[in-house]
């Protein structure tokens, strides 16, 4: 029960529940659609980004686990106000974290971001579960690279 | 459930399952998963392996190993005897009218594509219509939509009810002047709903339409006749028969299978090659390019004969009893709903809890040492029909028991307890 505390934490049930941000975007700049062949859940990401390339709003749409609802929240919230290069040095980090590869270095300003997100360092007792933490930032990243549909496969 | 028990009333003149003797010829069975009592609850995905069918891949590799059909010399001719001898067990098992009806392929997926590519290619023209059904497996789906691609067949889709069967009128309804094949689940592995495939052959044979059934749930729940049945093709793998993986087979009705032209070329399929011309084998060489999986073979005969010792009526009855009991515990579950309700099924249920999505129910009854599948089994077009993404499914096995029904009901308690 304990491990399965560490991976279900509050914060994850919480966003799980009540996901920040689950709307589309009328106005989004760019969106793309992720999948999990694994199980079938699929996402939408939207992204609105001023003309200096900071996210100025990001919101999701989809259905899945407690992990990849989490995570495409807490992704949102964490993403605002960041630049494109910042938003995917956080997936780089994010996805580090999740995989447990190993100790990292963080830039500074990324260092709160980075620590709101440890609550999710529990799926990497879960191998097939790391899909869906990272779900969302692969389809974040694939909307920013101008593709529509990205797959974890 | 009361009218699952009429459908198929258990015989009182057997002896009682001994089910504690079961359970001790799958030494897997005995293993811990997280310090917790292992309740293997997936057999639907693949099945776990007597010690007769362990012990029959080892002393084929200590003892008997060759290749077949080769070498004059004693292990070789061992090896092809084993291996010949497994497909006569099937032949019996299937109760086939001929030995050489029974192809080797690697899979029931395979099997399938055996079909589509060599009957499929060679006999149907564009505008031919092959009928599946909504509950199919994707490995009966997507070699038909190759076909269509290819050769412009068009395929159509029998419907199923809220229960989850697919009645015989609903495919009825589809059958027309151009059907030339029924492709369709025996049984469904996401439902466990099974399909009323008598009355499915008779029509379509009615209407000059061939019959393939997908074999790879049916086979291990229910006695299987394909002469009664007068099937065309049936198509099952081993790994959930209780044999090894990579061994399935292809059942075909002689004479289709004799039309129909090769389905991959190489050694052991040919009769003579010259680079002008090559002409082939015999049933069943033809459909066997290169070195099978020959172990693996003989693996799939020991198991044939593990099954058919136990009796698939017995097996049926055990299991039947493993579901009544699994609805019962259940449904009762606050906010669970289960998928496929028809009293005609066998021993799967699929379902979801209103509070945590499949993957999570997976994952937390998994530390309970309770194995089940969670996700889209392979099945999407079906998922989209249940309108559910994703569900959680336990399937019974000839070795389950009520207390493991029991443990993963105990299990949904912890999700519940998370997820509030």
């Amino acid at each position: 029960m304990d491990d399965l505390r560490e991976l279900y934490q509050e914060v994850i049930l919480d966003h799980g529940k009540h996901p920040r941000n689950l709307r589309a975007l009328a106005d989004a700049t760019c969106s793309a659609h992720g999948r999990n062949p694994l199980c079938g859940d699929q996402l939408t990401v939207y992204l609105k980004l001023d003309p200096n390339g900071i996210v100025e709003d990001a919101a999701f749409e989809g259905r899945g686990c407690a992990i990849s609802v989490a995570s495409a929240s807490l992704m949102t919230e964490l993403i605002r106000g960041k630049t494109e290069a910042q938003a995917r040095l956080l997936f780089e980090k994010f996805h580090h974290l999740a995989a447990g590869e190993g100790e990292d270095t963080v830039p500074p300003e990324l260092a709160d971001e980075l620590d709101r997100l440890q609550v999710l360092a529990g799926v990497r007792q879960y191998p097939v579960r790391v899909k869906c933490a990272t779900l969302a930032w692969h389809t974040m990243q694939a909307a920013l690279s101008g593709a529509r549909e990205v797959s974890t496969e | 459930m009361a009218g699952m028990t009429k459908l198929r009333e258990p015989s009182r003149a057997n002896a009682p399952y001994d089910i504690a003797r079961v359970r001790a010829d799958f030494p897997i069975l005995a293993r811990t998963v997280y310090g917790k009592k292992l309740v293997y609850l997936d057999s639907a995905a693949s099945a776990q392996k007597p010690r007769q069918v362990i012990d029959t891949l080892t002393r084929v590799y200590e003892q008997d190993y060759a290749n077949v059909h080769r070498g004059a010399y004693y292990l070789s001719m061992k090896a092809t005897e084993e291996y010949e001898g497994a497909r006569e067990k099937i032949q019996r098992f299937l109760n086939a009218k001929h030995r050489h009806e029974i192809i080797y392929t690697r899979n029931g997926t395979e099997a399938i594509n055996l079909v589509a590519a060599s009957y499929g290619r060679n006999f149907l023209k564009a505008g031919d219509e092959v009928i599946i059904s909504e509950l199919e497996h994707h490995s009966n789906i997507v070699p038909w939509q190759l076909l269509r691609d290819e050769k412009g067949i068009v395929v159509k889709v029998a419907q199923i009810t809220d229960q989850g069967e697919v009645p015989v009128e609903h495919v009825a309804r589809l059958i027309g002047p151009r059907t030339r094949l029924v492709a369709v689940s025996h049984m469904s592995n996401v439902l466990g709903t099974i399909l009323p495939v008598a009355e499915i052959i008779r029509l379509a044979h009615a209407a000059g339409a061939k019959v393939l059934l997908d074999g790879c749930q049916a086979i291990t729940h229910l006695p299987v006749d394909v002469q009664a049945l007068d099937v065309d093709f049936y198509a099952f793998s081993g790994h959930k028969l209780y044999g090894p993986s990579g061994i399935g087979v292809l059942y075909g009705k002689e004479a289709l299978l004799d039309a129909m032209p090769p389905y991959q070329g190489g050694g052991d399929m040919i009769s003579t090659v010259t680079f002008e011309k090559s002409t082939w084998a015999a049933l069943p060489n033809k459909f066997e390019a290169g070195t099978p999986a020959i172990a693996q073979a003989i693996g799939l005969g020991a198991a044939v004969d593990y099954v058919s010792a136990l009796g698939l009526d017995a097996i049926g009855e055990h299991e039947l009893r493993l579901l009544e009991h699994g609805m019962a515990r259940l449904s009762a579950v606050k906010g669970l709903t289960i998928y496929g309700t028809t009293p005609g099924k066998a021993g799967v249920i699929s379902f979801a809890l209103d509070c945590a999505h499949p993957h999570d129910i997976s994952t937390i009854v998994d530390r309970s040492g309770v194995a089940i599948r969670a996700g889209h089994h392979c099945c999407q077009p079906l998922m989209q029909r249940l309108g559910a993404p994703a569900t959680a499914r336990c399937s019974f096995g000839l070795y389950n028991t009520t207390d493991e029904v029991d443990a993963l009901v105990d299990a949904l308690g912890k999700v519940r307890e998370i997820f509030g």
